[in-house]
């Protein structure tokens, strides 16, 4: 016995369904959202800055600005609270955590398209 | 440990335990031993690595040779046979159960680590940053107080945390995941029993 039984324990409880997406890429994840007993879906679109590796607990970042404000979210990757993952557009970036783009607005913020 | 996700989509944290096979290596009845308990076995061991006195003990059952033996209380001795196997279903999702192990080692430790006493001011001049502060009072009693805390070996003793609530359990692999930290390091050997605290 050893770390293998982790590890296969934790094969079977990852998404197999979330297609790959990179740092810089642009996404739209949908959020499944409960009210009281109702649940309806929301989607959160903007730029992936960050993807934090480690079986289940993997999470990613999501950065866009709304209205002026930059907000960023943090999701799980093997939630079962999302829904899809949708990828808009490939980003080419030479740095695996975007912090930079905190301090730029607007054009400075623009990525390159990878093709 | 990992992390499991729960039905509303929260985290959980939780550890996987090898729970079992344990086979019944003896069974103690209080006509013949005084006091009544199962004795069971858990892990494998090689044959040329078991001493005579307990390779004869172990070959009543014939069940293969064990890392670690143990025994535990039970009321009931004759619900148990010698070379009867227990299983990780022996637990069900939702139970409490008390994990006791032997905690991880943190060698000759201060009382800051030890205890959390809290550590002296770094500037101004103070020399006792990390100091333990008085141990007692003057002449009267003219000693220090039994069991005061100070410096000492810190982990790698018997532990046990109560209270933690069975997540999931993973019968045809024998595993069990436990909600919270358990003492000891990575394969380290525990002893699970039901909690006796009051729900």
């Amino acid at each position: 016995m050893g770390f293998n039984v982790i590890q296969s324990l934790e094969r079977d409880l990852m998404r197999v369904d979330i297609p790959s997406f990179r740092v810089g890429d642009t996404v739209k994840v949908h959020v499944k959202i409960r009210e009281g007993d109702k649940e309806r879906i929301q989607v959160f679109e903007g730029v992936v800055i960050r993807r934090h590796r480690g079986g289940v607990g993997a999470t990613f970042t999501v950065r866009k600005v709304s209205y002026g404000i930059g907000v960023e979210r943090i999701f799980p990757i093997h939630s079962p609270q999302i829904d899809k993952i949708e990828v808009v557009r490939k980003g080419r970036v030479r740095r695996s955590r975007l912090y930079y783009l905190r301090e730029r607005l607007g054009k400075a913020a623009r990525i390159k398209e990878r093709r | 440990m990992t992390q499991v996700f729960a039905e509303d989509g929260s985290v959980v944290p939780v550890t996987v335990i090898q729970a079992g096979p344990c086979v019944v290596t003896q069974v103690k009845v209080p006509a013949r031993d005084g006091y009544s308990a199962v004795q069971i076995g858990f892990g494998e061991k090689k044959e040329k690595k078991v001493t005579r006195p307990l390779k004869g003990h172990l070959d009543k059952v014939g069940k293969g040779y064990f890392q670690i033996l143990r025994e535990v209380r039970v009321e009931n001795p004759d619900e148990f046979q010698p070379g009867q196997v227990l299983e990780s279903g022996v637990f069900l999702i939702g139970d409490r159960v008390d994990v006791t192990g032997i905690s991880k080692g943190k060698g000759f430790a201060g009382t800051v680590k030890r205890w959390g006493f809290s550590r002296g001011p770094v500037t101004h001049g103070c020399k006792n940053i990390r100091e333990p502060g008085s141990t007692g009072c003057a002449t009267f009693p003219g000693r220090v107080i039994k069991g005061k805390k100070m410096a000492g070996q810190k982990g790698n003793k018997r532990a046990t945390v109560l209270n933690l609530k069975i997540v999931d359990v993973r019968p045809e692999e024998n595993l069990i995941l436990i909600k919270g930290a358990v003492p000891g390091g990575k394969n380290g050997f525990l002893m699970i029993r039901k909690t006796n605290r009051v729900p």
